[in-house]
């Protein structure tokens, strides 16, 4: 035993819950951050794109040849250089085109020494095209005589979904109350700070390394080898620090196998960077939607039944927006107790641009349309939408139509927790009291709630983390986890729950996370998975390390391992808190003797869920959660202008991990939630954007972000890390239904097409008391 | 290739000279030419606040600022803010108070939330808001943002940094 630790006692404390800064802040805050976009690699080019500009046409000819010609070009291609590389959902895509189906589609790409000189020769090159007639609208799209967009999609139809519970008609016939209404959720896009960007390069065993913002390194190997002709083994990928996804990252877009192409040609690495213009028009968006829905209540106000029919604008390829209904049949049926559901989803193939996957993924969508019909249903039975909440929700243990098990359920705290914060009921009858007295400006309070997976959605075949750890000589420890950092500040989280296991300081915790040939699977950053995933793992690995680590000292100092503990960079007796030896120390110790150790773990952790399936009954998350938004704001009748004066949330986190990273989400997923429910949006004509800049695509900004009242509610989930959720999708999935209602509180409006714009909620004020005269 | 001239000035603190294309932007010139890649391009035309940088003490847009205007002029980057104990104030409130999630604006942020801070003493939330209007955040909601202004500037007012 170590005699000479004379230190003091060290007593047992817990970083969970506290809060604790993103290792990588102080390069970010500083400048030294090198993102991708500021990566320059030896012999570098610059490659750069041709756009179609029109929304469907024929190709008739390419000329390349003054491009080709022009000093410091090193690579033209066009859609002949991909022919039959498809790529995509369903093999509908290819990174060069040789017909044009939207405004962004790739005509031809360009590799030179210099931008200036890649964006002149993208100028030489001549196209000539036969325009076609367009499909802008879902509806147009399923008509029979509709232009078909591609050739090998009858009908236009892409993606088909649906869901049936109970008797739909039966509990129709036994319904005091029915809502129908028809929703149109809007084409927003994820507006990144950091511009999509991709650097490609070969060696010359043919292997392809990609440095790319991707936010799912191992099944993007998978997607990306396709276009290519490549196996997906034969592709590093790399992924620096980026500036934003969002869910954009979730997919393979034309850019990265187009920088790869170039790449290839040319035998040197290539770039390719998007202006912002280029950006808006050709990265993807949230999926816009066509919802008729219908909800029914008794007298009484129970929930009889719900259907949707949705129809999605496809846009002119299969990302992954038309494959949300996967997400929004679990709202539809499984969000409060729905006896009868009859669920239908069909994405039709549009000229428009088409959607990948967005925070809330699908949810946004359908609890705009849901979390309204709560509110209309309860002003029909004439009880407060709080009360009609309450005796609709669901208790731990519940398992919905869908076999979601709703295990630890808490959307009856997160209810009242909201309401008696925002003092919600008083606030409602005298807004409503107030509706229709004079006066400019009126006040309004909504409500609105929602479930969304929060223990990852086994949409593939596994929804699991690899994790290595080790703890060298220094007893510091590096953790080399499939888990990508894309700004949401995983690297907090894992280095807290290190620091909570093992004992060692915070800054004593590296983590290797970004480069496919060295970290292990993990199926990457989406449906809130990341801290209830690679934390399992994390943890999981931590305490194998700890296991070896206390066994090694068990021998060392004479003492029973299980009265031992790591506390403070020391072995200590758990009890007490004695030192006995310093960490470092009996590493070492570890690593020179006759039979030497170094500590060094793998986990694979797979989560208790099951896969999707086809029929869609499966209970696919290993935890679910609600939130509860409450939305008070001020509307300028004369004008429509809504101010924001504050919202008020209630979440179901399981429980906190990092304190500050929680509220940060959180944050930030509501200002997402509030540009989409009042000002963003793409203006397209005929497939066109209209507003490709940051001056007519109006995201939310300091001056309009209100007082945020955020209340953390800990149902301490049973598989989760330490009981947490996963908690990034909600805050930006509520937040638009509860302003709507809010609307409709101080107004008597409702409006079913957001963004709830100026223009639209005068109109509506106008048209409301005309009616009314 | 457009004309070139050479330009001298005050680049975080030491005298540079160098030759730019007499088209090119500040943004630019700091990227591609000096290596500076603190600076951001997110917008490119004065849109969004990511290229916020100070010249002779005040902060614009280096993005819509053509680089011979440089000329004789004091140009402060975000990697000028540093002081040589560290990060100034206000950079290590945007890491205490995790302001900082993807960190792409930040840059651009700080500068400009730096620049308010400078220019007022008594800079409130309200004013700050307004102040970082044109510097759009995607990640954060400013929440954190007007936090870590808040309390950099109370720090200041007690002189304990």
């Amino acid at each position: 035993m170590d005699q000479k630790v004379t230190a003091s006692n060290i007593e047992k404390t817990s970083l969970i819950g506290q809060r604790v800064k993103k290792p990588d802040a102080p390069d970010k805050a500083t400048g030294k951050t090198r993102y991708i976009n500021d990566m320059v690699l030896p012999q570098m080019l610059i490659g750069k794109v041709l756009f179609a500009g029109r929304p469907h046409a024929q190709i008739v000819s390419i000329d390349t040849s003054a491009a080709e010609k022009l000093p410091g070009v090193h690579a033209v291609l066009t859609g002949k250089d991909a022919t039959g590389l498809k790529f995509g959902f369903v093999r509908d895509n290819v990174a060069l085109k040789d017909k044009v189906r939207c405004e962004h589609d790739e005509i031809a790409a360009v590799a030179a020494e210099t931008e200036e000189i890649a964006l002149r020769a993208i100028d030489l090159i001549k196209v000539e095209y036969e325009d076609l007639p367009g499909v802008f609208t879902p509806e147009d799209g399923a008509k029979e005589d509709a232009p078909l967009i591609h050739d090998n999609f009858p009908g236009n139809k892409s993606l088909h979904f649906e869901f049936k519970h109970g008797d739909v008609a039966e509990a129709e016939a036994a319904s005091d109350f029915i809502v129908d209404n028809v929703f149109r959720p809007h084409h927003v896009t994820h507006c990144c700070m950091g511009t999509s960007c991709a650097i490609a390069d070969f060696d010359n065993n043919g292997k392809l390394t990609i440095w790319t913002q991707t936010q799912y390194p191992y099944n993007y190997k998978m997607d990306l080898a396709p276009a290519l002709g490549l196996q997906p083994g034969d592709i590093r990928v790399i992924q620096p620090p980026i500036g934003g996804a969002f869910g954009s990252k979730l997919d393979v877009y034309p850019y990265e196998p187009i920088a790869a192409l170039l790449a290839r040609k040319t035998g040197r690495p290539v770039k390719v960077i998007y202006s912002r213009e280029e950006e808006f028009k050709a990265s993807p968006t949230r999926q816009p939607a066509i919802i008729h829905m219908r909800t029914g209540c008794t007298r009484d106000g129970t929930l009889t039944f719900r259907t949707a029919d949705v129809l999605l604008d496809n846009g002119a390829y299969t990302s992954w927006g038309p494959t949300i209904p996967v997400i929004m049949m679990r709202t539809v049926s499984g969000h409060y107790r729905v006896p009868a559901v009859d669920f239908k989803a069909q994405a039709i193939y549009t000229n428009n641009p088409y959607a990948g996957s967005f925070r809330g993924y699908g949810n946004v969508q359908t609890t705009y349309a849901t979390a309204q019909q709560m509110d209309m249903l309860a002003d029909m039975v004439d009880m407060d939408p709080l009360e009609f909440h309450l005796k609709n929700s669901q208790r731990s243990g519940e398992i919905t139509p869908q076999k979601s098990f709703l295990r630890e359920c808490a959307l009856v705290e997160c209810l009242e927790t909201a309401a008696e914060a925002s003092d919600y009921s008083r606030k409602r009858k005298a807004y409503a009291l107030e509706r229709d007295q004079p006066g400019r400006y009126k006040k309004g309070i909504g409500l609105a709630s929602s479930i969304h997976n929060a223990g990852g959605a086994k949409i593939h075949k596994s929804d699991g983390i690899g994790t290595i750890l080790k703890v060298d000589d220094y007893a510091r420890v590096t953790v080399i986890t499939g888990a990508s950092e894309i700004g949401q500040g995983i690297d907090a989280v894992i280095t807290l729950i290190v620091s909570e296991e093992l004992g060692v300081p915070l800054e004593h915790v590296t983590i290797v996370n970004n480069d496919s040939d060295i970290a292990p699977w993990d199926v990457g950053v989406h449906a809130s998975r990341t801290t209830f995933i690679a934390g399992n793992g994390v943890r999981r690995a931590a305490q194998k390390a700890k296991a070896q680590i206390l066994k090694a000292a068990e021998k060392q100092l004479g003492e029973p391992a299980e009265t031992l503990e790591l506390r403070g960079g020391s072995v200590v007796r758990d009890l007490c808190g004695t030192p006995l030896i310093k960490l470092d120390r009996l590493l070492r110790q570890m690593h020179f003797q006759a039979e030497p150790e170094l500590v060094m773990v793998t986990d694979y952790y797979e989560p208790k869920s099951e896969p999707e399936g086809a029929k869609h009954i499966s209970d696919h998350s290993a935890a679910y959660s609600h939130a509860v938004h409450i939305a008070e704001i001020t509307v300028d009748t004369l004008t429509g202008e809504i101010k924001v004066d504050k919202i008020t949330s209630a979440q179901d986190v399981g429980r906190v991990i990092n304190r500050m990273g929680l509220e940060a989400q959180i944050e930030g997923g509501i200002a997402i939630g509030l540009g989409y429910a009042l000002s963003e949006n793409m203006l397209l004509e005929k497939g066109l954007l209209k507003n490709p800049c940051f001056r007519d695509y109006k995201l939310i900004t300091a001056p309009e972000m209100p007082p945020l009242d955020l209340h953390f509610i800990e149902s301490n989930c049973a598989e989760g890390p330490y009981g947490a959720k996963g908690v990034s999708e909600l805050p930006t999935i509520v937040i638009a239904p509860a302003i709507a209602n809010a609307l409709y509180n101080a107004t008597g409006v409702r409006i079913f097409n957001p963004p709830l714009s100026p223009e639209k909620v005068a109109r509506a004020i106008c048209e409301h008391r005309q009616r009314g005269k | 290739m457009s004309m070139e001239t050479e330009i001298n000035f005050t680049l975080n603190g030491r005298p540079v000279s160098v030759r730019v294309p007499v088209t090119m932007k500040t943004l630019t010139m700091l990227r591609e030419v000096l290596g500076l890649t603190g600076t951001k391009y997110a917008c490119g035309e004065g849109e969004c606040g990511a290229c916020t940088i100070k010249v002779d003490g005040r902060t614009l847009n280096s993005c819509l600022m053509h680089a011979v205007d440089c000329d004789g002029r004091e140009v402060v980057t975000i990697e000028g803010l540093k002081t040589p104990e560290g990060m100034n104030p206000m950079q290590k409130s945007f890491v205490e108070h995790g302001a900082v999630q993807c960190g792409f604006c930040m840059p651009g942020m700080i500068m400009q939330a730096d620049y308010l801070a400078e220019n007022n003493p008594n800079l409130t939330r309200e004013e700050a808001q307004r102040g970082l209007e044109g510097n759009l955040c995607r990640c954060t909601g400013y929440t954190k943002v007007l936090d870590a202004v808040e309390s950099a500037v109370e720090k200041k007012c007690c002189g304990r940094c």
